[in-house]
């Protein structure tokens, strides 16, 4: 009962903090994170309970008949891939709702029902092992992080709210056709109606129709990511979203496309998807490039972190489809990592945005001579972000690098260039931000102790996951193991 | 033929229909008032309503070659009756705010619905003919009722030319079937299609006008010009009943009157619908991104709708009449819950049909912004409403007969669909922080609509028992 739990707390609490929000925004403000948390610690829960087992299997399982006739369940289950990164949705949920805590003072209710709602949509994303009940799911979570980009957003919020919905919905049609094409091959080779993704995974069907179905999904996942080419709704979505959905957006949403790849691209069309590894592997380092140049010529401190995701979500790509056992640990470390210190980029840009009412990097300058605290937090995630050894990204692009030059050298040495190329847009943003003299006579307050704790608790984390990531890396190892199995003639 | 007593209880649904017109219009006789009026025509149509279980046992029944009951018959007459007196409530409250005696307008719905329900049974052109036209004459008089306004009278006279002219259409066609065939009854029909020995220039030419025909009433391209005009003049309720109501009996019609004849599978005309439904999925959604009119962009929405349904409809094979019945009661709801909200927004003077009347909406009146909104994403098929499942069901069917094209041009409008959704969500959320609650206003339609979108939900979220009903009845 565990499973559910996930999602309907986060639903119910929603409901409650918007009831709340009559009496006070801070109730409304205290239920969510009290619901997050419980959450959070629930997961926490299920990941200790289990560390001694192994995390062989699916180790808890909630199985309700939705529409039988059809195959559709109401089926959820976790492995240690997808326990992971509930235990992510959580914890930056948590540190989301404290990021916003000053900075939503309209209709504070309705915002904490979007955050929540969408909180429980990714949940579910996490958690459903029934293709209709991913797909309800993977829908479901764009509507409110539509709502929160278009009602709580920056100047060009619509704009930039309808470009996403528009982006994800579509592609998600598109996954749709191919969730019931491959329903209906599973029908026709079986006799069996079903959306249950342990039946599909070894639905027989010929090369040509499973690189189809293979696209439809890949499309889907390729805007969520997003693949170089599909990203054009990233930089606006995050650079107009308040900043609990700037950290959302990237810690989370963009890995329910990684998690995509890994889920269902790999496992359910193993054959296409070797076949179609080259491109993948191509485009997952042009977006390392792409994303790295681009993010060097920005100004607007938001926009610049926007365009390093699409770079490090390249290098997720690249591991998955390079598809061995140190790029797929590395895909996955760069995924935690990349939400733990993007997340915290988009933090300390609202936090600053906050105090200075610009997020244009040609009026800030000398800002750490008037709050170092906070200045300080944005040169340990710069850090972080470009690569630092000792640090969690480090250890996920470097495993991808050497997982990746076993199959291509080619691509292991452009990516690797993409490193460097991080070395500038992060060392600029620093100097150009935060160092220098003070010329625009900022005099603003440092970083309050709700912040701190913020900034504290994702250093924390990131520290840990770059000198000891044994426990993750072992979580992760069993469900590692099986998609190497997959991998055809290797 | 005789009629026996079992053929009058299995017809009982359209005996009640009938009376409860005969029964207003002699309580308007005695004394005019306008909640008596609407009382008696619910409790009409509830007491139909409740019928249908009591003619459900004699069914399946061939009643005269007129008209067949059958499970088919008896669900949609169910939806329109259910409709119907959501309609009552709605044209109530809308109507109440008018200095004006209202009486005859549920005179005139009655026999609409009668139409409708008719329509839905019948197996014979006559049968269909008869259904047409008590539904579109009604449908004149409820367009145009409040008669001192401009807009309604242009919107039914509009409606009064294109009606004549589709029934036009439509008589021609059937007669040079009739030429053709020798039978106006649509099993036969069928059965002579699948001998060789008829004459093909006189059955295409005539399946077409009358495609021509029950295009005009469904409105899909490239017979939809009146549409928009009409739905603009018409009174909000009303516009919720002609796209409900109306279509929706029209294509249950289409449905079986194809299916049984099996006339859709000539190649010519699968081209033609597959031709129609491609234009109006790509013109509705089109042409609505152009609009600033909410009652013109559900106009052109429910364009779109149609030519979703019709890619059910080509579908065939045992998904497509799930699919449909559960498209269509989606859209039921969704339509008569969105053109209810702009009733209750508009006043004596004008219907509230501009995007600037919703801006801030939900910050002002958040039931019935939130309502507008579940509306909207079941229009727009977004999970958790009925629109959802429909959606699924739909792009299932044609999954299922591998139309890839069909589907894939289906996904691609309907992405372009969610552009004119949003700008009127957009609108309502709007201004946060700047607009108070405006005081609630006691109005009873809200509670109609509350529990609209409470259907939405719940079918949303739990289709299995609606899914069983059609699948007992309505696979015709």
């Amino acid at each position: 009962m565990i499973l559910p739990c996930l999602i309907v707390v986060p639903l119910a609490a929603g409901v409650l903090a918007w009831a709340a929000e009559r009496r006070s925004a801070s109730a409304a403000r205290w239920i969510a994170l009290i619901a997050v948390l419980a959450d959070f610690l629930l997961t926490l829960f299920l990941w200790i309970s289990n560390s001694h087992g192994g995390f062989t299997t699916w180790y808890a399982q909630t199985d309700w008949a939705w529409i039988p006739q059809f195959g559709i369940r109401f089926h959820l289950a976790v492995d240690g891939l997808s326990l992971l990164l509930l235990m992510l949705t959580f914890f930056l949920g948590a540190l989301s709702i404290l990021a916003s805590w000053r900075e939503i003072d309209e209709a504070v209710g309705f915002f904490h029902l979007n955050l929540l709602w969408i909180l429980a949509g990714i949940a579910g994303v996490f958690l459903a092992v029934n293709l209709f009940l991913f797909y309800f799911a993977w829908e479901l979570m764009l509507v409110p992080m539509y709502f929160l980009i278009a009602i709580w957003g920056h100047e060009n919020r619509v704009y930039a709210a309808v470009k996403f919905f528009i982006f994800t919905q579509l592609s998600g049609l598109l996954m749709l056709i191919a969730i019931l094409g491959l329903f209906f091959l599973h029908h026709g080779a079986t006799g069996v109606y079903t959306f249950e993704y342990r039946d599909l995974l070894s639905t027989p069907m010929s090369p040509k129709a499973e690189m189809w179905m293979m696209l439809g999904f890949f499309a889907a996942f390729a805007v969520k990511l997003p693949v170089v080419g599909l990203h054009t709704w990233l930089p606006d979505a995050h650079t107009e979203a308040p900043t609990a959905g700037s950290v959302i957006l990237a810690g989370l949403l963009l890995k329910t496309g990684a998690y995509g790849m890994l889920r269902f691209v790999l496992p359910l069309f193993p054959h296409a998807a070797q076949a179609f590894s080259p491109v993948a592997m191509a485009l997952g380092a042009a977006g390392i490039l792409y994303g790295a140049l681009l993010a060097f010529g920005q100004s607007d401190l938001k926009r610049l972190v926007a365009y390093t995701s699409v770079s490090h979500l390249g290098f997720v790509l690249l591991g998955i489809f390079a598809w061995n056992g140190l790029s797929l640990q590395g895909a996955l470390v760069t995924m935690i990592c990349h939400g733990i210190s993007t997340g915290a980029l988009f933090i300390l840009a609202g936090a600053l945005q906050d105090r200075i009412h610009t997020r244009e990097m040609d009026r800030m300058g000398g800002i750490w001579s008037t709050a170092p605290r906070l200045s300080g937090a944005a040169l340990f995630f710069s850090l972080a972000s470009l690569g630092l050894p000792g640090l969690g990204d480090f250890v996920g692009e470097f495993l991808v690098l050497l997982g990746t030059y076993r199959q291509s050298i080619i691509l292991a040495v452009l990516a690797a260039i993409g490193v460097l190329f991080a070395t500038f847009y992060a060392l600029r943003l620093v100097q150009r931000a935060f160092q220098g003299p003070n010329t625009h006579n900022w005099r603003i307050p440092d970083l309050a102790p709700r912040e701190g704790l913020v900034m504290a608790l994702m250093i924390a984390v990131l520290l840990w996951l770059g000198v000891y990531p044994r426990p993750v890396l072992d979580t992760f190892r069993p469900a590692m193991t099986r998609l190497e199995q997959l991998a055809p003639g290797r | 033929m005789n009629v026996t007593g079992k053929d009058l209880v299995a017809l009982l649904p359209l005996l009640i229909l009938a009376a409860t017109a005969v029964v207003v219009m002699l309580a308007v006789a005695v004394h005019r008032s306008h909640a008596v009026s609407a009382a008696l025509t619910l409790v009409g149509l509830a007491i139909s309503f409740g019928s249908l279980w009591i003619a459900g046992p004699q069914l399946p029944r061939q009643v005269t070659p007129l008209l067949v009951l059958d499970g088919y018959a008896l669900f949609y007459t169910g939806l329109i009756l259910a409709a119907g007196m959501v309609f009552v409530l709605l044209a109530y409250g809308y109507f109440e705010k008018f200095e004006d005696d209202h009486d005859e307008l549920y005179i005139l719905m009655l026999v609409a619905t009668l139409g409708s329900a008719v329509l839905v049974s019948s197996s014979h052109f006559v049968s269909l003919f008869l259904g047409l036209e008590l539904l579109s004459v009604a449908l004149y008089g409820m367009i145009a009722y409040p008669r001192h306004r401009p807009l309604p009278l242009e919107a039914g006279i509009k409606y009064l030319v294109l009606a004549a002219v589709s029934a036009a259409f439509l008589l021609f066609g059937m007669a040079l079937i009739y030429g053709a065939l020798g039978t106006m009854q649509f099993d036969e029909i069928g059965a002579r299609l699948t001998r060789t020995d008829f004459d093909r220039w006189l059955v295409l030419p005539g399946m077409a006008l009358i495609v021509t025909g029950f295009g005009f009433k469904l409105a899909v391209v490239p017979f939809h010009l009146w549409t928009p005009d009409v739905y603009e003049g018409a009174p909000a309720p009303v516009a919720g009943y002609i796209a409900t109501v109306s279509k929706g009996a029209m294509f249950a019609l289409l449905l079986r009157y194809f299916y049984r004849t099996a006339a859709h599978e000539l190649a010519p005309l699968f081209l033609l619908f597959s031709i129609i439904a491609i234009a109006s999925m790509f013109a509705g959604n089109i042409l609505a991104l152009l609009q600033k009119n909410v009652k013109r962009i559900l106009a052109y929405s429910s364009i779109a709708h149609l030519g979703y349904l019709l890619v059910a409809f080509q579908a065939s094979g045992d998904l497509a009449p799930t699919a449909v019945a559960f498209y269509l009661v989606a859209y039921f709801v969704t339509t008569l819950g969105a053109f209810g909200v702009v009733g209750v927004l508009s006043d004596d003077t004008e219907d509230a049909d501009s995007l600037e009347a919703y801006k801030g909406l939900f910050w002002r009146r958040p039931v019935v912004g939130g309502i507008f909104t579940a509306m909207l994403f079941s229009l727009a098929g977004i999970p958790v409403t009925a629109g959802f499942i429909g959606k699924f069901y739909v792009v299932a069917a044609g999954a299922s007969a591998a139309m890839w094209g069909l589907v894939i041009i289906l996904v691609i409008t309907s992405a372009t669909g969610l552009f004119y959704y949003l700008r009127i969500v957009v609108a309502m959320y709007s201004e946060a922080g700047q607009v108070k609650a405006a005081p609630a206003i006691a109005q009873p339609e809200t509670w109609v609509l509350i529990f609209l979108s409470a259907s939405l939900v719940f079918l949303g979220l739990f289709p299995q028992p609606l899914l069983e009903l059609i699948r007992n009845l309505a696979r015709g």
